[in-house]
């Protein structure tokens, strides 16, 4: 099969992909705007590919992802191949990159004034962190959050937003002109689908913001949307233990998240509705 | 700089020679260098001569991103380091240390931006049971194992199965000798034993006297079976030879130990692919001697022909057609080195027929 080779620019970083996978073919050009495809550079980040194993090309074919030339998880169906790139990406991001501190965290910006929504699988972190983005809010990243030591900003990778199951079709009803990959179906997650980030997000994506809110989200269905206060001491260990690279970077991380939570109002956030969520949140950016 | 598959190699021999380095040559290098898990001794290299600030803005953070991952391995042995000594300092009244975490504690070059696997100690065989008690009270226990597997340990090699920490995830590998009981090389432990010095400054640990040390490095290296970090434990063995060689007696010691130890060949194998592959100084006597105890014309050929491209990164621009078939070959020679072949036979075929799936998502 033809692989076609890619230059990804998203956010700080330069990723040069090598793919035959056509799932990952058809999604690229639909995910990544066309600012994202740069001639190829001098120097890139990341050099990965998404393919089949030689062995696996006619007898039940299966894609993997390579991050300089070695696997890095089991192979998968070759559906899955769009999900497989960007959880790829992500594993080559939070491994290699330390100069940055990275949070398991959704973020996004309004009013150069950034929201980290932190929240394990099923926190409706992402379907939040879409619903922001697609009523107003700037997308910097909905998986990864960086954040420079130096001057306590957050950095925008805008990649495309990984849906799951039921949060596809409500995040689809926002707005009719939201792009998805196809559905790649029975992932360890369900059913995944990633939507393109909108256009303001990409077009800005080299912008950074400093921490306002800490927003740690919990959706169940039919609740009532309840936004309490939260103590800082409390957001701080909890945030320790969602920041991939908290220990490796020692003092330097220490020190960096607790002037993120110093700056930052935190707060719980339950919802079953993502609209009255985001509407929520969005009167809290105006008046704070 | 033209592409060449010993760029790596090139480039640990002379830093200084990467203040010309153009951003493509530091886009194939960066990936070679971190496959082979060197990257981070690479930043220490670069900032002891040409200075990191001489490297392009992208590729310098992904230098100082290895540096502070290497950092943060360094911390974590110390610590660990001291976890042992409580547990083990009245059982065995000092903790000797072997490789990365022996060079940590007495501060040698290898220590700098290296990557560690596990920490790993010498113990007086008739004192691993206790040891291996302690270390369980630590949190230290066997890791998931095949009961076959386990079987092999403690019947044929130097060491019993890796014992892993599950609340840090750190990992201990006891070592009794420095080779299999198996080993066409037999060794008397206690003549090692003899020979440790203590740590200035830390009377509860101990590490083998310079020539054990080098010999310990070169016998494992040149036993070894995987190569991925072959590379790097080459380098750990040249900054070995250039900072002992440097001072006063070595050479003679150490060239007398291996022949005391049985230990020529392995030691013949370091010198000659170190100062091959990165250009490590050695005395013309040292030469001259070791000549002496090469190996066949024949052997020495096809050590050559696996050895040159086991010692590059395992990044695939590093390989060539024979590298595939060149690290089959020591794999099997690594086996066929630890056991006799009436033991290997059985053993290799058991482990081919076995399932060989690992979980690579684990990283």
């Amino acid at each position: 099969m033809q692989s076609r080779e890619f230059y990804l620019r998203t956010g700080p970083f330069l990723t040069h992909l090598t793919t035959s996978s056509p799932r990952l073919l058809e999604a690229l050009p639909a995910l990544y705007d066309a600012r994202c495809f740069v001639e190829r550079p001098e120097f890139c980040d990341f050099h990965v590919s998404v393919g089949s194993p030689a062995l696996r090309r006619w007898i039940r074919p299966k894609i993997e992802f390579l991050f300089e030339g070695a696997p890095i998880f089991t192979p998968s169906p070759i559906d899955h191949a769009v999900p497989v790139f960007e959880s790829g990406l992500n594993w080559a991001i939070s491994t290699t990159i330390n100069q940055y501190l990275i949070i398991h965290a959704a973020a996004v910006e309004r009013g150069g004034r950034a929201m980290i929504i932190p929240g394990l699988s099923g926190s409706g972190k992402s379907t939040l962190c879409a619903g922001l983005a697609f009523r107003g809010w700037r997308l910097l990243s909905d998986e990864l959050t960086l954040i420079a030591p130096a001057t306590i900003e957050l950095l925008a990778l805008a990649r495309p937003i990984n849906l799951k199951n039921e949060s596809i079709e409500v995040v689809r009803s926002l707005s009719p002109g939201i792009v998805f990959s196809r559905p790649a179906e029975d992932t360890l997650k369900g059913t995944v689908s990633l939507a393109k980030p909108p256009e303001d997000s990409i077009a800005r994506m080299d912008e950074r913001a400093r921490p306002r809110w800490i927003v740690f989200p919990t959706f169940e269905k039919g609740s009532a949307t309840k936004l309490s206060a939260r103590p800082r001491a409390e957001t701080f260990v909890e945030l320790a233990a969602n920041a991939i690279n908290y220990g490796v970077l020692g003092d330097v991380g220490f020190n960096t998240l607790a002037e993120v939570v110093t700056q930052s109002r935190c707060f719980e956030l339950a919802y079953g509705d993502l609209e009255d969520a985001v509407r929520l949140l969005t009167e809290l950016s105006e008046s704070a | 700089m033209v592409q060449r598959r010993d760029s790596l190699a090139q480039a640990l021999r002379d830093p200084k020679e990467l203040a010309h380095a153009s951003l493509a040559d530091w886009d194939r290098l960066v990936p070679q260098a971190r496959r082979a898990g060197l990257l981070g001794r690479l930043a220490h290299l670069i900032d002891r001569s040409i200075g990191l600030d001489a490297v392009p803005d992208r590729v310098r953070s992904h230098l100082l991103s290895a540096r502070i991952l290497a950092d943060k391995r360094r911390r974590e042995v110390v610590f660990e380091i001291d976890r042992l000594v409580e547990l083990l300092q009245d059982v065995l009244g000092r903790v000797i240390l072997l490789k990365g975490a022996a060079y940590v504690v007495t501060d040698l070059p290898p220590a700098a931006g290296r990557i560690f696997n596990d920490i790993d100690i010498l113990v007086p065989k008739d004192q691993l049971a206790t040891v291996e008690a302690m270390l369980s009270l630590g949190g230290w226990r066997l890791g998931e194992i095949d009961p076959y597997d386990e079987e092999y340990y403690r019947r044929w090699m130097h060491q019993i199965p890796p014992l892993v920490n599950s609340a840090r995830n750190s990992a201990i590998d006891v070592h009794h000798t420095l080779v299999p009981t198996t080993a066409r090389v037999a060794l008397d432990a206690r003549i090692l034993l003899e020979g440790v010095i203590a740590v200035q400054g830390k009377p509860h640990l101990a590490v083998l006297s310079p020539p054990d040390m080098v010999l310990h490095s070169a016998v494992h290296l040149f036993s070894e079976g995987e190569f991925e970090r072959g590379l790097r434990d080459l380098d750990d063995l040249d900054l070995l030879f250039r900072h002992f060689g440097d001072g006063g007696s070595f050479w003679e010691p150490l060239l007398e130990r291996a022949r005391a130890l049985d230990l020529d060949r392995p030691l013949y194998y370091a010198l000659r692919y170190a100062s091959e592959v990165l250009g490590t100084p050695i005395p013309s006597e040292v030469v001259a001697e070791m000549e002496a105890r090469r190996p066949p014309r024949t052997t020495l050929a096809l050590m050559d022909a696996a050895f040159r491209r086991a010692f590059r990164s395992p990044h695939p621009d590093s390989r060539d057609s024979l590298t595939g078939p060149a690290l089959a070959m020591l794999y099997v020679r690594s086996h066929y080195l630890r056991m006799p072949l009436h033991l290997l036979v059985p053993h290799l075929l058991r482990k081919a027929t076995r399932s060989t799936a690992v979980d690579p998502a684990v990283p």
